[in-house]
């Protein structure tokens, strides 16, 4: 294996990675404040849906972006009302939502676009370009680095590095502001934050939108990146990233690590079938199947210890 | 509980199909749907034909899980359709369950199996995939300027290894030294609808040197199109005509004439006549797609080759190995 099919394999990774790293933050910022989200999957879904079919009816991919924020928006909507507000059960909201997703998106692009659940292909100024950062071509031919910049830092779409800037910036908000102090409490445990006067239902909305907003980035990506919508072309994206959360114990540092990982798992199973070790070969089935017993593994306890959010799943009820 | 559902199930079926005439033909389609823009499209366009020349109408049905088949099969044949025509593999075990408890209705399954002598009211329809793939196999391989080539399969399962094979060996063929890369999506049905995946795919045999790509993969094949385009590099696309999707960028499709096999069975009504029924090159069952759209990537002398290799694979002289016949292939490792 020489050094540009290492470059062209972390290249693709981030690429792999990208959406389930979104969608792993989107889920953190809930599950942090208390309320569990298996919707992930159909917010990401009807993001996507949204983000490519404004994008093929305005020619603008900002346009797109906007509808599939708002899109997610809605579903993260209702389902905060649902857990939150009449304190439903949240796993059952979720799977609500995901069915709800995956048969609105269909329904809604066959009878726009009759081409049977897709869109029409996003052309030009509906698909987000690759931005080539500076000096990107002056310093290819430096050795080792120049490739590293040019071919993997650089040439990406723009949400790959706001994915990536959003880590620090969760962290940030999360254990140094005042808000993400009150959220990881009504996590944790909410009549402490009643007491203090502090409105939980108010924190658990902020979340939950935070959420809406997160997921509707994963879906606009993968939108553009297809360069059209498909039914059910998420698959299973969001649940690999509720993997990740798990496997990153709800943190946005290692929820990078997890889902580049899993990326990389992604981008190994691509480039290289199956792999022969000389011994033995390892098929690709288990490759692709690594991020799951992985999450299994960890979830068993073997490697240190996944503990969700305390109060997680359970409405906060104020007097019984 | 129990009751009440039957008697709302029932109450439902009745209104699904209340006012059917008896004896309509109906389509169930695969869980690609409906308008996959290929393999189900094709049998939809089939059945279509169908009903604009003969004023016939049918009912068509798309399932959207796998345990809807057996369900979907008992209420079109307990509602009075006959023929009832099913397209993908996975309907092979619904339909032997299904069959003997409705002897007067014909079944049809194409790309399943089910044993005849077992079920006597229902004919399996077979492809020579490995044909088709082979004559789009010699294009890609003389096409390509790099020797290296690219397959990309859906759900690895036999059916596609079979699409496969027979490109690999048809490359081999234009070119003994051409590498073959081949890589499947994934092992669960998914893998039929993951463009982004598909597109990164292609991104990746790309970067090992294919510069032509046939991609055998259901909603997921659309991405790899998309990503050949975006790339500057070749397609080939599969069952239905996929040549007008990116014009100048796909180089060819491999033909699968479901439409042709949906059509025949209708036409055959519930006079079809049923056993195992395969359809390969010497009966126009497999090929190779030419239009308008992929006239300037297709040389004469590609033309010809390929011709010649079809003549003598119609006349036996040359056989395209199946891979599914003993599950190993000659000329690809899977």
């Amino acid at each position: 294996m020489d050094f540009a099919t290492i470059i062209q394999m972390l290249d693709s990774t981030v690429r792999l990675a990208t959406p389930l790293l979104l969608a792993c933050l989107a889920g953190l910022f809930s599950e942090r404040a208390g309320i569990f989200d298996i919707g992930l999957e159909g917010k990401m879904l009807i993001a996507a849906f949204a983000s490519a079919a404004f994008a093929v009816f305005s020619g603008s991919v900002w346009v797109g972006l906007l509808a599939g924020i708002a899109a997610s928006l809605m579903l993260s909507f209702i389902h905060g009302m649902a857990s939150i507000t009449f304190r439903g059960n949240q796993l059952i909201s979720g799977v609500a939502l995901n069915f709800l997703a995956s048969g609105l998106t269909v329904l809604l692009s066959q009878s726009w676009f009759g081409l049977g659940g897709r869109t029409p292909s996003l052309e030009g100024a509906a698909r987000f370009s690759e931005i080539t950062l500076p000096f990107a071509d002056a310093v290819r031919g430096v050795p080792v680095l120049g490739p590293i910049y040019a071919d993997l830092i650089s040439g990406h779409t723009i949400l790959v590095y706001v994915a990536l800037a959003l880590v620090p910036a969760s962290a940030w908000l999360l254990y140094s502001t005042r808000f993400g102090l009150r959220l990881r409490a009504v996590g944790e445990n909410p009549a402490a934050v009643d007491t203090a006067g502090v409105s939980v239902v108010a924190i658990r909305y902020a979340a939950v939108l935070i959420c809406g907003v997160l997921c509707g980035l994963a879906g606009a990506y993968l939108a553009s990146l297809a360069a059209q919508f498909g039914r059910e072309m998420t698959a299973g994206r969001g649940y690999i990233a509720l993997a990740a959360l798990i496997f990153a114990k709800w943190r946005p540092w290692y929820a990078l690590t997890a889902c580049l990982l899993f990326g990389f798992l992604d981008a190994v199973a691509i480039r290289f079938q199956n792999i022969d070790l000389g011994v033995f070969v390892i098929p690709v089935q288990f490759t692709q199947a690594l991020p799951y017993i992985l999450t299994v593994v960890i979830l068993a306890g073997f490697v240190g210890k996944a503990i969700p959010p305390r109060a997680g799943g359970e409405p906060y009820v104020k007097e019984r | 509980m129990t009751l009440t559902k039957h008697l709302l199930g029932a109450a439902a079926t009745l209104a699904l199909f209340a006012g059917a005439a008896t004896a309509d033909p109906a389509l169930i389609y695969d869980l690609g749907g409906k308008f996959d823009k290929s393999f189900n499209e094709a049998a939809f366009n089939g059945a279509t034909k169908w009903a604009t020349e003969t004023g016939g109408t049918f009912k068509d049905l798309e399932i959207t899980a796998e345990a809807q088949r057996e369900q979907a099969l008992r209420q079109l044949a307990g509602a009075g359709f006959n023929p009832v025509v099913t397209t993908g593999f996975g309907m092979s075990d619904p339909i032997a369950a299904v069959a003997p408890d409705f002897p007067d209705t014909k079944f049809v399954t194409i790309d399943g199996y089910v044993d005849p002598a077992a079920h006597p009211n229902v004919l399996s329809i077979g492809f020579a995939e490995h044909e088709g793939s082979y004559l789009v196999g010699m294009m890609a391989g003389m096409k390509s300027t790099t020797g290296t080539v690219g397959f990309i399969g859906g759900m690895d399962i036999p059916l596609i290894r079979k699409f496969g094979c027979g490109y690999a060996q048809g490359v081999v063929a234009a070119k003994a030294d051409a590498k073959v890369i081949l890589n499947m999506t994934g092992t669960d049905p998914s893998a039929w609808n993951n463009p982004t995946k598909g597109a990164e795919i292609a991104q990746a045999q790309k970067s090992q040197g294919a510069d032509v790509i046939f991609a055998a993969a259901g909603g997921t094949g659309m991405g790899v199109l998309q990503s050949a385009k975006d790339q500057g590099i070749l397609s080939i696309g599969v069952d239905s005509n996929q040549n007008h999707l990116f014009p100048g960028s796909v180089l060819t499709s491999m033909l699968k004439r479901v439409d042709v096999a949906v059509y025949d069975a209708m036409k055959a009504g519930p006079d079809l006549e049923t056993g195992v029924k395969g359809l390969n090159l010497a009966s126009d069952g497999v090929g190779y797609a030419m239009d308008e759209n992929n006239a300037d990537l297709v040389t004469p002398e590609m033309i010809a080759a390929v011709d010649a290799a079809a003549a003598k694979i119609k006349s036996g002289e040359l056989v395209v190995h199946d891979y599914m016949s003993d599950n190993t292939c000659p000329a690809a490792q899977f």
